[in-house]
């Protein structure tokens, strides 16, 4: 049994024991569960691929005259105004104006917020125009300028659903061909996506929330933002296998940092085509080793996580809850699976690349001692599952 | 009869040159196989081609000889699509959609995508599901 306060000190000190969730497994094969659960400190997990519930606030300080802005653009990509004068909040899946979508289906969606939140990061020159009505006090009523993120006060990534803790496996049971947030899927079950880090990702390594709680210290593409409460629609009771890791979506996070100290390698505009945008984000969160219980469950392996295939061109939009197999990461990673007697080209969204890489350099961060651990001041919940929106004819 | 060889070639044909069937030539006068993969002519009467060309060396040396004479530029790369590896995430989505296995991902530890681009048809589907542009066509 270690305390967080116990694994800090050592983390200070440069003496932390750290591996990551892809090595840990070997670790505590060799060495026994009861060994290395004191021996080791920490275990990294971490995930990069599309999270579209991403977005920031930014504040750009006052013009002279000044202006309240309540209607404005970065890079022809509408921000919401609804807040104070000279604050807005930037989505990641915002359309740029004038983009025709799916007119022409599919439609290519070339630039939009998560565009815009990647060339931030990467310090490119953007342009502002924002209209206003005019007050006494705010009297401009139109501005166009050019800024970088220097310029801003703050520029504080918000995502209200990142990290998904499994994912669904998607395919195509029609015979045309259609466009999704998991790619392009082709007729009759060609080819399947899914998205996860799998045995790297981080609520896959700690399922029933022990340790990442609203509060969590977390890498944020590179900087140190927090977990600030439970993802939008985190459920969870869930399916679960025997020993605890979810076989559907369940849990979520939702996600804070500063933008200004994020590494642009791991901030990535997404265009999915016939779909629209998204971002794609690399995170790491430390799991600190309390017991050995905590560390039995970042013992998990793509082997013994299963995931739910289900057909994008029927059962998804329409709501069946129709899951047409399970299938664990271990057979996804080898690039086909087999369903029904038909071999299916397997592809994914989510980069195990990326997040090997996060992975490393957030142990490296703990063991220099850059990189100390927060424990959660609240657990997310481990009831409530996910509700369905109810269409009613009339208010009741 | 000394052994055949191909070669990938990408060939941008100026304006000028645009409406001579120099490909025709290769065949029947040098003796070459060539198996294109993509041919475009643009607006502006310029062309682009991808070919595979096999022969012996000394026909192929010739032929290109041959095709010199022309305005011609013979990029023995054979790039009309090329990945951009700092685009690239690594992610595998375009594995799953690329025909050949040019796209690829060899190393099952660390996952990483690679590119072999003598195994490319130039089919560009890869072009059309990266989701962060990394593929693009030359023309």
């Amino acid at each position: 049994m270690k305390t967080y306060e116990q694994i800090n000190k050592r983390i200070e000190s440069g003496k932390a024991v750290v591996l990551t969730a892809d090595e840990i497994m070997d670790y505590v094969d060799k060495k026994g569960l009861k060994a290395a659960a004191e021996e080791v400190d920490v275990v990294t997990t971490a995930t990069f691929g599309p999270m579209c519930s991403s977005g920031c606030f930014l504040n750009f300080g006052h013009s002279a005259p000044k202006i309240r802005m309540s209607e404005a653009w970065i890079e022809d990509v509408l921000v919401y105004t609804g807040i104070a004068a000279v604050d807005v909040y930037l989505g990641a899946t915002q359309l740029r104006h004038g983009d025709p979508a799916n007119m022409y289906p599919p439609g290519e969606f070339r630039y939009g917020g998560g565009h815009v939140i990647e060339d931030l990061v990467a310090g490119k020159t953007l342009q502002l125009f924002a209209l206003s009505y005019g007050t006494d006090d705010y009297p401009r009523r139109e501005i166009r300028t050019y800024f970088t993120i220097d310029d801003l006060n703050q520029a504080i990534m918000v995502n209200p659903r990142n990290c998904y803790q499994n994912y669904n496996v998607a395919i195509n049971d029609s015979d045309r061909t259609i466009y999704t947030y998991m790619g392009t899927l082709e007729p009759d079950r060609k080819n399947a996506t899914y998205c996860s880090a799998g045995q790297l990702s981080p609520l896959l390594n700690d399922p029933y929330y022990e340790t990442i709680g609203v509060g969590t210290k977390v890498w944020l593409a590179g900087a140190q933002g927090h977990v600030y409460a439970e993802g939008t629609q985190h459920a969870g009771v869930c399916e679960r296998t025997p020993d605890g890791v979810p076989t559907e979506g369940a849990g979520t996070l939702a996600l804070t940092g500063d933008m200004k100290r994020m590494k642009p390698a791991f901030v990535r505009g997404a265009s999915l085509r016939g779909y629209g945008i998204s971002l794609a984000l690399g995170v790491g969160v430390p799991i600190p080793i309390l017991n050995e219980q905590i560390l039995k469950r970042t013992c998990v392996r793509d082997r013994d996580i299963l995931a739910p295939v289900i057909d994008y061109s029927s059962d998804y939009p329409q709501k069946t809850g129709k899951v047409i197999a399970k299938v664990s990461y271990e057979q996804l990673r080898r690039g086909e699976i087999e369903i029904d007697g038909k071999t299916i080209a397997v592809g994914s969204l989510s980069s195990y690349y990326k997040a090997l890489e996060i992975a490393h350099l957030l142990a490296d961060e703990v063991r220099k001692g850059d990189f100390l651990l927060a424990e959660p001041i609240a657990r997310l919940p481990q009831d409530g599952a996910m509700k369905p929106l109810v269409i009613r004819e009339k208010a009741s | 009869m000394s052994q055949t060889v191909t070669h990938k070639l990408m060939l941008y044909f100026p304006k000028c040159e645009c409406e001579k069937p120099i490909i025709y030539h290769l065949v029947k006068d040098y003796n070459l196989i060539v198996n294109v993969y993509r041919a475009r002519v643009t607006p502006e009467e310029e062309g682009y081609l991808v070919l595979d060309v096999t022969g012996t060396p000394a026909d192929i040396e010739k032929g290109m000889a041959f095709v010199r004479t022309f305005n011609v530029t013979i990029n023995h790369t054979g790039k009309g699509v090329t990945r951009d590896e700092e685009r690239c995430t690594h992610c595998g989505q375009c594995v799953a959609h690329c025909p050949t296995k040019a796209l690829h991902m060899p190393n099952q530890v660390t996952r990483e995508v690679l590119y072999n681009e003598a195994e490319c048809i130039e089919c560009l589907a890869c072009i059309r599901v990266c989701p962060f542009g990394a593929c693009a066509s030359a023309f």
